[in-house]
Order: C-alpha cells, then structure tokens, then sequence
C-alpha cells in the first residue's frame, strides 16, 4: 500500500473513486431512457471545450464542463423540435465538437496534440490539486441529482408521457438529466479520457443488470461495480505501467462477462424455484391440443 | 346529472400538417363510463391524447374538472393508462417500482410516505398483481404489464381514469381481471375515459359510447349494438386460413 504515500496518487484515487461513482449513477437513466450513447457525443462536444480551455488560457475542466453543458443542452432541444432528423442533427453536433477541440488546441500557444491525448484517454498521473477541486464540487452536484431525485428522473426515464401525466416538470426534468450527464463526463475526463467515458456510464449498468431485478439493486451494483474496477484499474496503473483508463474500461468489460457467466445459472435457479412455487394443479410442461396442427404442416 | 370532468368543445388537432381531429364536442361527466370507438386513423387516441396535454389543440378548448387545460395542476385526480404493450424500459425494475412511479404525483418532493406505500399495495391488490411485487417486470405476460399499467394509474387513487387501448394485446384472464377492477373502481365513484377497439368484457359498465371518425363525432350515446353474428353472446371467431378441422377459437366472455 505505498502508493498511499504519494500525492499524486492520493489525488488519482480519489478522483477514481469520484468517477467511479458518479459515472454508473448517471448511466443508469440514460441506459433506462435508451440513450446509451449520449455520454458518447457528450464526450466528443467536450473536447472543444478542451481545446477552448487551452486557447483562452482557462482551465481545461471548467472551460469542457460548461461547453458539454451547452452541448447537452443543445442535444435536449433537438430531441424536442427536430423529430425527424435529429440524428443528423445530432452527428454534426458530435463531429463538429471534436474537429473544434482538435483546431482549437493547434491554434492555441501552449497546445498540442499530446495534451489533447491526455484528455481523450485519461491521464491521471498529471491531475492537479484544482482538478481534484472541480472533480470533488462537480461529483456531489452529480450525487445530489442522481440520489435526491431518482424517483422522479426513474419515472421520468421509464415513461415520459406517463411521467408528464402525473404532473412532473418533464422538460426540467430532462434537460436536468442531459446537465448531470455533460458534469459527469467532465468529472470522468481525467481519469478515463472523453473517448471512453461512456464505456464506465454504461458498462456498469449493463453487468449490473444480469443479475439484478430492481431499479435499486441495478444502481447500488453498478455504482458499486464502478468503484470496484476504477480503484482496481488506478492501483493495476500503479504497478504495471499501464494507462488507468484503458485499464478500467477493460476491466468493467471483464466485470461484464463475469457476471453474464454467473447469471445463467442464477437465472435457472430462479425459474426452478418459481416453478416449485407454482400450485400442484397447473401443469409445468407444455400440451399442444389435438385438433390443433402445427405451423410445419403449412404447404408453402 | 353530474359536474363536467372531462369538456372539450370544438377541439381542432394536427399531427404534422395532417388534420386528426376536425372540430369534436365531447363531455363526460362524473360518474360516468364513457367509450371511445372508432376505426384506427379516426383520431381517439389524439382525442384522449389532447385531454391531458400530450398533443397540442390548435382551435378548441380542453377543461379537466372545469379548468382550463393549460392552468390545470391537479394531476393527482386523474390516473392515465397511456397505449402501451410493456410497462419495461432499458433497466429492470419490479412491479411495486413502476407501480409508486405513479404516486408521485401525491408525495410531496418525491418522498414516499407509510400511506404512499399502502397506496401503492392497495392499487397491486386491485389488479390482482401483489404476489408479483417484486417480480422484474420483464418476467411478465402481456397481460400482466396492462395491470401494472392500470395499477400504476390507480396509485395516485385518481377521480378520473382515462385509458387507451386498456385491452390490447391482453389474455382472456387478465381481461376478466381488469374488467372486474374497473367495476369495482367504477361503484366507488371513479369517472373513466376509455379508448376501445370493441367493447368485448367491459360493455356492462359503459353508459355512454362515442364514435370518432376522420376526426369527426359520429355517434354519442348508448353503446352501439353488435351486429349480425357479432351480437349473439360468445360468438365464436372462424378464421378462414385455420386448418379444415382446426376449433374455431371460442371468445367466451360472456357464455
């Protein structure tokens, strides 16, 4: 347990831990809402963010949160008013944030592509102590909205029309949701890099959910899957000399299969269980009626 | 006659630039069962559907409880059953987790209380779904999701329920159970809006019947009699491609 003993390292696994957490608590409503893929496109508007941060002499990680908000934003209101092409709409978002974050960072003096690399893949090692500060305010702006209102964003994730019906602010709820999901991906930026931020939004949640028959117990596993493989991938990082994020996001997909493996059986279990369950009068096994014939007699 | 829940009153709509509803009157007053009938394309679902804001009204006026629609705040009166073939979305939840989804609108902040959580397994037992509470509802039929869905819209012990297409794709079971819940939601005092596709178990309880067609009134009251063959109780569906021998498939419901 030396590694306690540096700075840098302490620094790199709190933020871990911090992703590790907020990551998985957010992905869980988009993976509800199918918007997988959202934590993606937030990620590549991000990097103009990045390459703005550069340009203008700001910092990196308030300059990508507020242009992924924006971006979010932007995302939000397209789903609204451009039904019929808002995935074009959507693409050039996408593309045009990462050709900017790549124009923005060469035309500024102090940039370049080797820094835009530490954005897209993580580069923990070089987190500073005002990194560590935004992570740590953005991560419990992130834990409040994800916990304080999961009730409503659950409903709202499960059936948005039905949702609208009981008198919840829909529009406030999702643009709400597309925000903590643009802090999120600012928050995990560090530690796994934008390219691979969504892989820990929606990896968790997809191993999480092989077992599990609940809301809840889906949140409290992915979180808890997210935690596992960040703090295991920063440490494995540590000895090996291995980059953290690629690390981390193979090792949820490790967590993945695992957990798929063990489901099968589990699954089987439960299905003899509720057959034991089921009362003595209702048969187990199929019976096809007699006068019925089957679909292969059909001459085609 | 009872107070008006539900008026609409020249109620024009457009999907896209297509007219769908083409000036339509419609009030149902409390304590009754009022069906909406119509041939698919004739504008019922847009109807129910500009009732509670789901679709905007370009000429016409909407009253929930005698307030306009757009001022209107009480969502807590009404429980809506939207078209739907599965209460699952892209992560596991149980029953009893979709089913409280539908007493938010009766928790404060959205905290559920002991008397929320009562709500909740009194609207499970209604449907008959409480030995399901903690089933992930992808375990269910099709049947079963319609009663978590109808259970989630009587979580918030509404006044008024407005259904769309309660018994689509619905076992014979689950419709006699669902018919059976709206009876008993229907002595106690409950108001129903309903879109139908046939009237099939429920027709005991409706008092009134509305025929939509191209988005126009058609026909307003007593239920339309069936037909021909179609009136003879449990009359029995033939399908001209079953094999020669095959059982035509005998509805039953009311033999």
């Amino acid at each position: 347990m030396e590694f306690l003993d540096y700075a840098f390292m302490q620094r790199a696994l709190l933020a871990a831990v911090l992703v590790g957490i907020t990551a998985p608590a957010v992905g869980i409503y988009l993976v509800q809402r199918r918007q997988a893929l959202m934590g993606d496109g937030i990620g590549h508007v991000a990097m103009t963010g990045v390459g703005l941060g550069f340009l203008l002499s700001w910092s990196p990680v308030w300059m990508a949160t507020l242009v992924s908000v924006l971006g979010a934003v932007l995302m939000e209101l397209i789903r609204w008013f451009g039904r019929t092409r808002g995935d074009i709409a959507l693409a050039m978002l996408f593309y045009g944030g990462m050709a900017g974050g790549v124009m923005f960072i060469n035309l500024a003096p102090t940039g370049s592509n080797a820094n835009l690399t530490s954005y897209l893949f993580g580069s923990l090692s070089t987190v500073s102590e005002s990194d560590v500060t935004a992570i740590i305010i953005l991560a419990t702006f992130v834990v409040l909205v994800t916990l304080g209102l999961r009730r409503q964003l659950f409903a709202v994730s499960q059936d948005e029309e039905f949702a609208r019906v009981t008198g919840l602010p829909v529009r406030a709820l999702n643009l709400l949701t597309a925000i903590t999901a643009a802090v999120t991906v600012t928050v995990a930026m560090r530690v796994v890099g934008l390219l691979l931020v969504s892989a820990l939004m929606v990896v968790p949640v997809a191993a999480a959910q092989q077992m599990t028959r609940s809301f809840a117990a889906t949140f409290a596993i992915a979180v808890a899957i997210g935690v596992s493989v960040t703090i295991g991938g920063t440490v494995t990082s540590y000895y090996q000399d291995v980059p953290p994020g690629a690390t981390i996001v193979l090792l949820t997909i490790a967590a993945f299969i695992v957990l798929t493996a063990l489901a099968t059986p589990l699954a089987r279990r439960r299905a003899r269980a509720l057959a034991a369950a089921q009362p003595a009068g209702d048969p187990a096994e199929c019976t096809i009626p007699a006068t019925r014939e089957g679909g292969g007699k059909v001459a085609v | 006659m009872g107070e008006p829940v539900i008026s609409l009153r020249g109620v024009r709509a457009e999907l896209g630039s297509r007219p769908v509803l083409r000036g339509i009157d419609l009030t149902v007053r409390h304590g009754e069962v009022v069906a909406l009938l119509g041939a698919n394309g004739s504008g019922k679902s847009t109807a129910v559907r500009s009732v509670i804001g789901q679709v905007p009204v370009s000429d016409g006026e909407v009253e929930l409880f005698g307030t306009p629609r757009a001022r209107f705040r009480d969502w807590a009166r009404v429980g809506y059953v939207p078209q739907r073939t599965t209460a699952a979305g892209g992560v596991p939840a149980t029953v009893t987790e979709i089913v409280s989804s539908g007493r938010l609108s009766r928790a404060r902040f959205g905290m559920l209380r002991k008397a929320d959580h009562a709500a909740v397994r009194r609207a499970l037992e209604l449907v008959g779904m409480t030995d399901r509470a903690k089933d992930s509802v992808n375990a269910l039929s099709g049947g079963q999701h319609q009663r978590v869905l109808i259970a989630r819209a009587l979580a918030s012990e509404p006044e008024l329920l407005i259904m769309d297409e309660p018994m689509a794709g619905v076992d014979l079971a689950s419709q006699e159970v669902l018919a059976e819940t709206l009876r008993e939601q229907v002595a106690a005092g409950t108001t129903v809006l309903l879109v139908l596709h046939e009237l099939g178990p429920l027709e005991p309880l409706i008092n009134r019947a509305v025929v939509l067609r191209d988005g126009c009134v058609t026909h307003d009251g007593p239920p339309p009699k069936a037909l021909g063959q179609h009136a003879l109780p449990g009359h029995d569906h033939v399908h001209p491609h079953a094999p020669a021998g095959a059982e035509p498939i005998r509805t039953g419901l009311l033999s």
